[in-house]
């Protein structure tokens, strides 16, 4: 496992050079070329991966099934959606220098107080992670506190994620409304549109990953990351053997949420426009899949199944639209029942089922999974 | 002989005499400038009959012209290029004439005001009563001083008492708008005060501008009216809100006992709410095609169709998705949801995504009036119905052996299953129920709601938080918490909205969570989880 995930990290940080060099170095013609098209969409992809990551350290290895991630990745997502928005000053349509076109269209007359510092990049990044973070440590601290698990949990998820949705749709919050915000005109400087920036933002969510990947693996190998794990398998015992469940469950949620809120962050800029439609509990939901397709409780897992069940989602909704749907509720309900230990998880059983000569320097496999409800 | 002869000679003559007379104030109508029209105006109503009427009529409309030539005022329309004429006096047309030789007589707003009440005045005696109510409604809302005696007269020979109410509020708020003493004025606040109704308040802030006895005698009758408006409409508030609790009752209740029973919550509850809505929609179109007569029983002969499809749906799911993933309760909560997803694709691609119609049958459409509270009919007909169910499902849980079974495996399943209790039996049948009971939701649910594919989904969330808050396992707790989350959402609606009041309750139902982790109805009782 350790060395299948060392490996990964690897390829992904050699992506983050060799995509753009192909993309930018590369003349068109070259079969080696990577489009234009290609380099946000692969963006996106690895944004996902990397929220799914983030499911993973709080479902695969700590037992907390969240449904409302999403809202995590959205929040992030909107931080630097306001930074970019500030960013566009006098080009936007209304041509004000100070406000965004949408309170202009509201006839606000000047910026809301929570909107003060995000010209500033340093700060909308500092909100990046602090926000969802902040708001999965109260969320966590009140539930985890109340012994509030299982399936009553990912339902209060779910209720959180729905409440932020119905929130960020309001016209007058001031976040947009249910038009979001868009029309970014550039990063830092850099134009958002120019094929350099968009491969800078690739290479930049390829290590991020990278850099999270091994973040992970440092986390889950440590003691806390098996102090996790007794939690997700036997949280009772373990509390009883004298462990702070509470602090363990804590600490694996809002890490998750901060690794969710970057995500989103990266996921903006690239995708161009964030709206209220990210909180809705199926984007949530849709993230689960991920991680089970992958396989929960590897490292590498979720980021193979985030990769894998998006790719075939813009295959499905550009050839048959009306079959994704149905492709995608199979595919719940095929893995659960059927591949429980996702992709990468049955791929390692059938190669530890395979005869090989002991070797004492083998390193050791994964702990076993078995979920205890 | 010659006596009649002499008796019609002199009618004839008087007629024509008279209709001299009518025929010269018609006509200084047309002489008369704007000042003078109102006199004139008032001439011809006092004359009255139909060809004063007809006269005021056309002038109201702007049809009235006066021929320059002569003076003589027509009722004109356009007819082609010129106008076609008719004679006010006798109503017979009078041939055309080009428009250039005609004028037409001119009236403004306050002429128009007065037109309006004479036109009012004069339907006041007309022998229909439909006619006279409308009449005196109208002149109740114009608040004319000057129609006082015209009412007066009409109150004294009124004998239909719906007209005669109507005709004594016409009369207290032209009364108020006259300079009749004091006194009268105060007695016609309080016959006006005494209706409760909206519709006096503009006559009463009329009454209240400017200062003295009767000014603050019409503030004070104002302001309790409006007190006693806002009392209804926070009742009113309250009917939603019960209206909306039965509907989250009857969503709720089922996947209450699945959840008790089984332990799982069933992310596909909200489809089978739908489903129960489309088999509804199916019935009436059959009805509409074959049986158009029993659209009235469209809906009896839903109910048990729509709980066997989704019953059968139900117990489809547990055998394939449910039962083989026992003892995981988060991967049958995604195995559901996959599921739902299917079912919802699979209804959008058979029925098309757009909402289907369903009718109301007649008995359950229109409303009534209790008070100042309107309540319609469906919804009334919805409660009723919730309650019912609710009924029904209390007697099965405890009046019946397989409601034995149900409890006992809700309290301890190993241990109803060590004491020979068929376990797997009771948990299929329980989800069958509870699928099926969905489904008769959705009938229900049809009435008031659009049927769209998805109609589950937004009752998915609602009903996770009726079952959260209630506890599981426990019907009481169902009913208590569907009514009391439908009254709480109800009555912040008018505070902070819609959306608002909708956050405020999610976010409600979070805290409440902290407190007690169970839901409000907790089972007691030892729970192992591992």
């Amino acid at each position: 496992m350790r060395r299948m995930t060392l490996i990964a990290a690897f390829v992904i940080a050699a992506l983050a050079i060799l995509v753009p060099v192909l993309n930018l170095l590369v003349p068109a013609s070259s079969p080696f070329h990577v489009p234009d098209y290609l380099v946000p969409l692969l963006g996106k992809y690895l944004c996902f991966a990397i929220l799914a990551l983030a499911l993973d350290l709080a479902w695969g290895y700590c037992g907390i099934l969240s449904l409302g991630h999403g809202a995590f990745f959205a929040l992030g997502g909107y931080a630097m959606g306001m930074y970019l928005m500030r960013q566009i000053g006098a080009r936007g349509v209304y041509a004000n220098p100070v406000l965004p076109d949408f309170m202009v269209f509201l006839n606000w007359k000047e910026l809301p107080w929570y909107w003060y510092g995000f010209d500033m990049f340093w700060f909308a990044a500092l909100m990046v992670m602090v926000v969802p973070g902040l708001l999965a440590f109260v969320f966590g601290w009140f539930a985890f506190r109340s012994r509030v698990t299982g399936v009553y949990l990912s339902i209060i998820t779910q209720a959180l994620t729905y409440a932020l949705l119905l929130a960020f749709f309001r016209n007058d919050m001031g976040f947009g409304g249910n038009n979001g915000l868009t029309d970014f005109k550039d990063i830092l400087g850099f134009s958002i549109q120019a094929p350099a920036t968009r491969a800078a933002l690739f290479a930049a969510t390829a290590l991020v990953l990278a850099t999270f990947l091994l973040l992970m693996l440092w986390v889950v190998g440590s003691r806390l990351g098996k102090v996790m794990v007794a939690v997700r398998d036997a949280e009772s015992r373990t509390r009883f053997i004298g462990y702070r469940v509470e602090h363990v469950k804590l600490f694996a949620f809002t890490l998750s949420a901060v690794m969710a809120g970057i995500a989103g962050a990266l996921y903006v800029p690239q995708v161009g426009i964030i709206n209220p439609g990210e909180f809705s509990p199926a984007n949530s939901i849709e993230i689960v899949i991920w991680t089970a397709v992958g396989g929960r409780g590897t490292l590498v897992g979720p980021i193979i199944g985030a990769l894998t069940v998006n790719a075939g989602k813009t295959y499905f909704t550009g050839a048959f639209p009306d079959m994704w749907l149905l492709v995608l509720g199979a595919l719940f309900v095929c893995v659960t029942l059927f591949m429980p230990k996702g992709i990468v998880g049955t791929v390692s059983d059938w190669m530890e089922r395979l005869p090989r000569k002991p070797a004492a320097d083998r390193p050791a496999s994964a702990p076993a999974m078995e979920p205890a409800e | 002989m010659r006596r009649l002869i002499l008796v019609f000679a002199i009618l004839l003559l008087g007629a024509s005499s008279a209709m001299a007379d009518l025929r010269a104030t018609v006509n200084a109508l047309g002489k008369a400038k704007l000042d003078g029209l109102e006199q004139a105006v008032k001439a011809v109503a006092a004359e009255g009959g139909d060809a004063s009427q007809r006269t005021l009529d056309a002038l109201g409309e702007g049809n009235l012209y006066v021929r320059k030539s002569d003076g003589q005022v027509f009722i004109a329309k356009t007819d082609g290029e010129g106008l076609s004429l008719t004679d006010p006096v006798t109503g017979e047309a009078a041939g055309t004439a080009p428009k250039s030789d005609l004028s037409k007589i001119k009236i403004n707003n306050a002429l128009r005001r007065l037109l309006k009440a004479q036109a009012g005045g004069s339907a006041l005696t007309s022998p229909d009563a439909g006619k006279r109510l409308s009449a005196a409604e109208a002149v109740f809302k114009s608040r004319d001083a000057a129609s006082l005696p015209a009412l007066e007269d009409a109150l004294a020979k009124e004998s239909d008492p719906a007209v005669k109410s109507a005709l004594e509020l016409a009369r207290a708020s032209a009364l108020l708008a006259s300079d009749r003493p004091e006194a009268e004025k105060l007695a016609a606040i309080g016959v006006l005060s005494a209706t409760g109704s909206r519709d006096v308040l503009p006559a009463l802030a009329a009454a209240a501008q400017g200062t003295g006895v009767v000014a603050d005698a019409a503030a004070r009758a104002s302001a309790s009216i409006e007190t006693s408006l806002a009392y209804w409409n926070a009742l009113q508030n309250v009917w939603y809100g019960i209206s909306l609790g039965s509907v989250l009752l009857l969503a709720a209740i089922g996947l209450a006992i699945t959840f008790g029973v089984m332990g799982v919550i069933n992310m596909a509850h909200g489809e089978m709410v739908m489903l129960g809505a489309y088999t509804t929609f199916v019935v009436q179109e059959v009805i509409r095609n074959h049986a158009p007569g029993l659209f009235d029983a469209s809906l009896l002969i839903a109910l048990p169709l729509a709980f066997l499809v989704a019953a059968l749906m139900g117990m489809l799911i547990e055998r394939t998705v449910i039962r083989p993933l026992y003892g995981r309760p988060l991967e049958t909560l995604l195995a559901t949801w996959g599921v739902s997803l299917i079912l919802q694709q699979g209804v959008r691609m058979i029925f098309g995504p757009t909402n289907r119609e369903v009718g109301n049958p007649s008995w359950a459409s229109g409303a009534f009036e209790l008070g100042q509270l309107s309540i319609t009919y469906n919804r009334l007909w919805l409660v009723l119905f919730s309650l019912a169910v609710f009924a029904a499902l209390y007697l099965l849980l405890n009046k019946t052996w397989f409601g034995l079974q149900l409890r006992a495996v809700t309290q301890n399943r190993r241990m109803a299953s060590a004491i020979g209790i068929r376990t797997p039996w009771v948990g299929a049948l329980t989800f069958a129920v509870g699928s099926g009971i969905a489904g008769i939701a959705g009938v229900g649910l049809s009435q008031i709601d659009n049927v769209s594919p998805d109609l589950g989904q937004s009752y998915s969330i609602d009903s996770f938080m009726v079952v959260v808050f209630g506890g599981v396992g426990n019907l009481w707790g169902t009913l208590v918490a569907a009514m009391t989350l439908g009254v709480v959402n109800k009555l912040l609606e008018p505070f902070a909205g819609a959306v608002l009041g909708k956050i405020l309750v999610l976010v409600f139902i979070i805290l409440f969570i902290q407190k007690r982790p169970r839901g409000l109805f907790a089972l007691k009782g030892r729970f192992v989880d591992a």
